[in-house]
């Protein structure tokens, strides 16, 4: 874990760039992590995604799979993997402040 | 490779019908796409099973020479053991979230991974385009396999 300056403020991250405390989190850190991982601007689009996989963690605990996003969330996994190009999930969930997804689907 | 490489790209082949043939293929591949790792598909023998109409939604766990699943033969054999097994098997699946074949092909073709069936096969077993799933992307000889390949890692499954 390490220490690391985001958007003005200090927050604690795992190796990989997670945040380890979702409560450091802010929508200006999230925009900062969107390019830290190749995305340039976060839409309307990207920021549905992101508000789902925060709620659903929020009420089950858990990083959701994508087959859950399609589900509950409403969002087509073509849609996803547009927004979110190369490793989808990891991208949204290091946006979203939550930690790195552990499943394998 | 060398260290820290990244895999940019994989070829899957599944090559068995039984349900634990199929899924760690499809599992792989869907993971692949997950990581940003381009991703073919090639189905062949029976493999085939889990792109066509007609079978796809009926894959079942081997319980006859199938040591590890801790059944004697004999009783492995018995009328409905199979389909028990494999009902307990896609409850657990369920659970984690891991999709019946057609829905994870679906998924899979979603996430950018192409689907192709294995042209000595599709004439074996005299089938059609039309046989097969709308994600099949195409029927390849085993050259054209190869020459897609290129630059990647082949895993026979």
């Amino acid at each position: 874990m390490a220490e690391k300056v985001i958007a003005g403020y200090s927050v604690d991250v795992t190796e990989e760039g997670y945040l380890t405390d979702r409560s450091q989190w802010n929508k200006e850190i999230a925009v900062e992590l969107a390019k830290e991982v190749g995305i340039e601007e976060l839409t309307e689009d990207h920021w549905k995604v992101i508000d789902f996989l925060q709620k659903d963690f929020e009420e089950n605990g858990k990083m959701p799979t994508i087959r859950r996003l399609k589900k509950a969330g409403n969002i087509p996994t073509k849609e996803l993997y547009d927004l979110f190009p190369d490793g989808p999930l990891g991208k949204a969930a290091k946006i979203a402040g939550l930690s790195k997804p552990a499943s394998c689907v | 490779m060398s260290e820290g490489e990244k895999i940019n790209k994989v070829s899957i082949i599944i090559s068995k019908g039984s349900l634990e043939g199929i899924y760690p293929g499809l599992i792989m591949a869907n993971g692949a796409r997950m990581s940003g790792i381009e991703v073919n598909l090639f189905f062949t023998f029976f493999g085939m099973d889990a792109i066509t109409k007609k079978k796809m939604n009926n894959i079942k766990v081997a319980t006859v020479g199938n040591p590890a699943m801790g059944i004697p033969t004999l009783i492995g054999a018995l009328p409905g053991m199979s389909s028990f097994a494999t009902n307990k098997m896609k409850k657990k699946m369920e659970e984690l979230d891991i999709p019946p074949v057609d829905e994870f092909i679906e998924m899979i073709s979603d996430a950018g991974g192409k689907i192709f069936a294995c042209l000595a096969t599709v004439e074996m077993f005299d089938l059609k385009k039309e046989d097969f799933v709308d994600q099949l992307d195409e029927i390849l000889t085993v050259g054209d396999f190869y020459k897609l390949s290129a630059g990647g890692q082949i895993i026979f499954t």
